[in-house]
């Protein structure tokens, strides 16, 4: 009877632990499924974005035709005499965007070449968190500093410039994108290996040289990757050019005058009070296709850079 | 050798992506008593020793042939529940690795994730197993501070009090040493030698000396071959093969 | 010998350049700063922050505003944060490296460089006209948490990466399954730099403004989402209702810009008014993620 007992009380511990063990692993492979869920969504969100981008544009170009729309120098959704020439919404985003760059490269580049190679350790924590602020300020702030501040300073010196213009928003926007090239590029710099620097040091370079001659050559890649994404960004921002660059389409080089970039026009008809369902109003999701497949490239150019920069020192 | 044999290792091989480490290793590993695995940097002492708890599954591109019998059961069998494995056969590292947490919770871990939630049959286990460890003393009056804030040595067993608690039957210990004092390295030593007497211990270590003191059997590898096997006084006494004797007399290594 | 003399001096000038060049954007921040508290301190005020949108600039307030974007936040991070770090952890402890990981990965960094406004297009293709859920609380907060996904999913990475490898090992060697190794020890271990990056990027949240207009939200509140905890004289007294997340909303920054793009002077200084509160605001959040990564920094 004892033996008994002991026998049935041993099967009942053995039958409990195999179905805790079971619990177990029955709960592992929830989570992970759980968790991959979740990550499934990235993908699912890139889906969304490209069929309800796409839907839209495939009904738009039923009535417009592809070569006007890429070769038209007018863009008069809202007139009765109807132009569709992205060219000219295209030109004031890249006005824009080449000041934004020229302002933010080589300040960015010069601001990570003396962090990574003349800034001790100490000044290098500080400064840069310090630096990432500006990129952390809201850009609707940017927009009003733009308009209210920069546009009236720049006009006593340039007495021909608008009250909306491309350049105190393309300048403004620069300024807010430094700490996405300096940073980037400044990790890449200080990726490069020692070793490298040493060798020149040894030959009796400069700081200076070894900076420009050795160590950012070697960071080339990583650097390009941050100079992309940054125009990219530049591309893609929008209530700076919104508030400060006009709403005027025009296929214009020229930075001292209202014009108006693919994501004002976006914002433009959002808040005005176009009728769902016309083309008029699929005119804004034609802009978000122009401006996803125009970021979408720079983005993976940018990602693949940077992935080579990493394999080769990582 | 008259003892149970609680380990056997039959033609072990394991690759890195191409590169063989382990060559055709077989090893019978006999309960309670310490045995060294000693050799020269890149023997794949270190790789045999986390092929025993299977902790070469986790190392992407790592592949493992040949069987490994705990007690008889192949470690390697489909049925193994590898959770379960890892609590018969604890392991310490060759760095300290305490947990980021108290000295208390570093050692309640291991009862607490297998569902164990008394308070008071957690504080004895661990209590007993700070004392196995020989740290109960240093450490009694401040069980809720970090881990962190404890010396090398004492962080060391903590980490051998916390494989303890779990209740192993075999601990793996891979160079437990190397990153500590000769202090600290003597107190670990001493250790190992008591622990053995409730369970069956493995050490990897690269110091002849050490191995010398610890262990009762050493085996010897080489380049993924395993040179000579035997009891620990005759292997450092009558070494069988020259390579062995120029590895004891500091010709290599 | 002339030649490196020179070499010397422009060493000695690019310290000087570099340094002007880096403090460059903080004095352009300074500025900034200087200019909207000049322009807007003297609307700041208890009827500023209570007080709803108006007609009259000098009654205008940032009432519903201020309680819009405190909505948007909540339903942004009930939804962002659990998603982003699960993700994270999937990607950085479980995902097997192959061409499908390096899809998602490739996926994950293209919507992290995706213009905002793309977000807004988004929402309106998918929540406004396929989900009818209007200029609500819970679209809005949705397509902000599409929008600072990536942002979390990627600090979270890092935050896990830089958990050292010996504390899952010396887990998984005391017989914990993954996810218990992931539970206890990983995620507490990269706790502090997972926060980090939450924090920045909800900050990034609080100031979006274009997603937001894409959908239409209206400038114009001046009411508040219905109340989620009501009290009333019958039982059973307390009366709970979801229906605030179903209500039309503003938030600061599409107040401010509401403001902006108005010709009287007074709305311009109650934009200015605004701005201060928002930039008070994050420039809060990023005080507390720098502070709370320089803490974390010294960990390992």
């Amino acid at each position: 009877m004892v033996g008994n007992r002991h026998a049935c009380s041993l099967y009942l511990l053995i039958w409990f632990m195999l179905k805790r063990n079971n619990i177990v692993k029955f709960k592992e492979a929830l989570i992970e499924r759980l968790l991959l869920c979740c990550s499934l969504l990235s993908v699912l969100t890139t889906a969304g974005i490209i069929w309800v981008l796409l839907s839209e544009t495939i009904g738009f170009f039923k009535h417009v035709s592809v070569i006007d729309f890429l070769t038209d120098t007018q863009w008069t959704p809202m007139f009765t005499n109807k132009h569709f020439g992205i060219l000219s919404l295209l030109s004031g985003t890249l006005v824009t965007t080449f000041i934004a760059i020229a302002v933010a490269v080589p300040l960015g580049l010069i601001s990570a070449t003396y962090l990574s190679e003349y800034a001790t350790d100490k000044m290098r924590h500080i400064i840069k968190p310090l630096l990432e602020i500006l990129a952390a300020v809201p850009t609707v702030v940017y927009g009003y500093f733009a308009l209210l501040f920069v546009t009236p300073l720049l006009r006593q010196f340039i007495p021909g410039l608008s009250g909306f213009n491309a350049l105190s928003a393309g300048l403004v926007m620069g300024i807010m994108i430094i700490p996405l090239v300096s940073s980037l590029s400044e990790d890449a710099m200080h990726a490069v290996p020692m070793g490298l620097r040493e060798g020149a040091y040894a030959l009796g370079s400069h700081k200076i040289q070894v900076a420009f001659k050795i160590v950012f050559p070697a960071a080339l890649s990583g650097i390009t990757a941050a100079v992309i994404l940054a125009v990219s960004r530049a591309i893609g921002e929008t209530m700076i050019v919104a508030i400060a660059a006009g709403q005027q389409p025009k296929f214009t080089v020229n930075p001292l005058v209202p014009i108006e970039t693919i994501t004002a026009y976006i914002v433009q008809i959002s808040l005005g009070d176009t009728p769902h369902g016309t083309l008029e109003y699929s005119t804004i999701f034609v802009c978000g296709t122009t401006l996803f497949v125009i970021t979408f490239f720079l983005n993976v150019i940018s990602f693949k850079l940077k992935r080579r920069f990493q394999e080769i020192y990582e | 050798m008259e003892q149970e044999i609680i380990i056997q290792i039959k033609d072990a091989n394991s690759f890195y992506g191409a590169k063989q480490i382990l060559k055709n290793v077989t090893l019978n590993i006999p309960a309670q008593t310490v045995t060294a695995l000693m050799g020269p940097s890149g023997c794949g002492k270190s790789t045999l020793i986390r092929c025993l708890n299977r902790m070469n599954d986790l190392v992407p591109r790592f592949r493992f042939e040949g069987n490994v019998l705990y007690k008889g059961i192949d470690l390697y069998g489909k049925d193994v529940d590898i959770t379960d494995l890892r609590r018969e056969i604890g392991m310490v590292f060759q760095k300290p690795n305490p947990f980021p947490k108290s000295i208390y919770e570093n050692v309640a871990y291991g009862i607490r994730i297998q569902g164990i939630a008394n308070r008071e049959f957690i504080d004895g286990i661990v209590e007993e197993s700070l004392k196995r460890a020989a740290l109960w003393d240093e450490v009694k009056d401040r069980l809720h501070e970090s881990a962190l804030s404890l010396s090398g040595g004492q962080q060391q067993r903590i980490c051998i009090a916390r494989a303890l608690a779990v209740k192993p039957h075999v601990i793996l210990f891979d160079e437990p040493c190397s990153a500590l004092d000769p202090i600290a390295t003597a107190k670990i030593e001493e250790l190992i030698t008591d622990l053995k007497n409730n369970y069956t211990i493995i050490v990897v270590t690269h110091n002849t000396a050490q191995a010398a003191r610890v262990s009762d059997f050493t085996a010897f590898l080489y380049l993924g071959d395993l040179i000579e096997y035997g009891p620990t006084a005759k292997i450092f006494t009558v070494p069988q093969d020259k390579r062995t004797e120029e590895y004891l007399t500091g010709k290599f290594g | 010998m002339s030649s490196r003399r020179l070499d010397k001096k422009i060493d000695a000038a690019f310290k000087f350049v570099g340094l002007a060049a880096t403090l460059f954007g903080l004095v352009v921040l300074a500025a900034l700063v200087i200019d909207v508290v000049s322009d807007g301190h003297q609307r700041l005020g208890w009827d500023f922050l209570t007080s709803y949108p108006s007609r009259k600039p000098e009654q205008a307030g940032i009432f519903s505003a201020w309680v819009g974007t405190l909505w948007i936040m909540i339903t942004t991070a009930i939804f962002a944060i659990p998603l982003g770090i699960g993700s994270g952890i999937y990607l950085e402890e479980y995902a097997k490296r192959n061409r499908w990981t390096d899809f998602i990965e490739i996926n994950i960094a293209n919507l992290a460089g995706v213009p905002s406004i793309i977000y807004g297009i988004l929402g309106l293709g998918l929540f406004i006209r396929m989900m009818h859920l209007d200029r609500s609380v819970l679209a809005g907060g949705l397509i902000l948490a599409l929008l600072i996904l990536p942002v979390i999913i990627l600090s979270t990475r890092e935050a896990l990466r830089s958990v050292p490898s010996s504390i899952r090992e010396a887990s998984y060697a005391l017989g914990a399954t993954k996810w218990q190794t992931v539970r206890h020890q990983v995620l507490p271990a990269g706790f502090g730099n997972i926060l980090t990056g939450v924090i920045l990027a909800m900050s990034r949240a609080i100031g979006e403004t274009a997603p937001l207009i894409t959908i239409g939200a209206l400038t114009y509140i001046p009411f508040l989402p219905t109340n989620p905890v009501a009290f009333n004289k019958e039982i059973p007294y307390i009366h709970l209702s979801l229906q605030g997340f179903l209500d039309p909303f503003t938030v600061l920054p599409i107040q401010i810009f509401n403001w902006v793009s108005r010709p009287q002077k007074g709305f311009l200084v109650d934009a200015a008014a605004g701005i201060i509160v928002l930039l008070t605001i994050t420039l809060a959040m990023n005080a507390i993620a720098i502070y709370l990564r320089y803490k974390n920094q010294k960990r390992w």
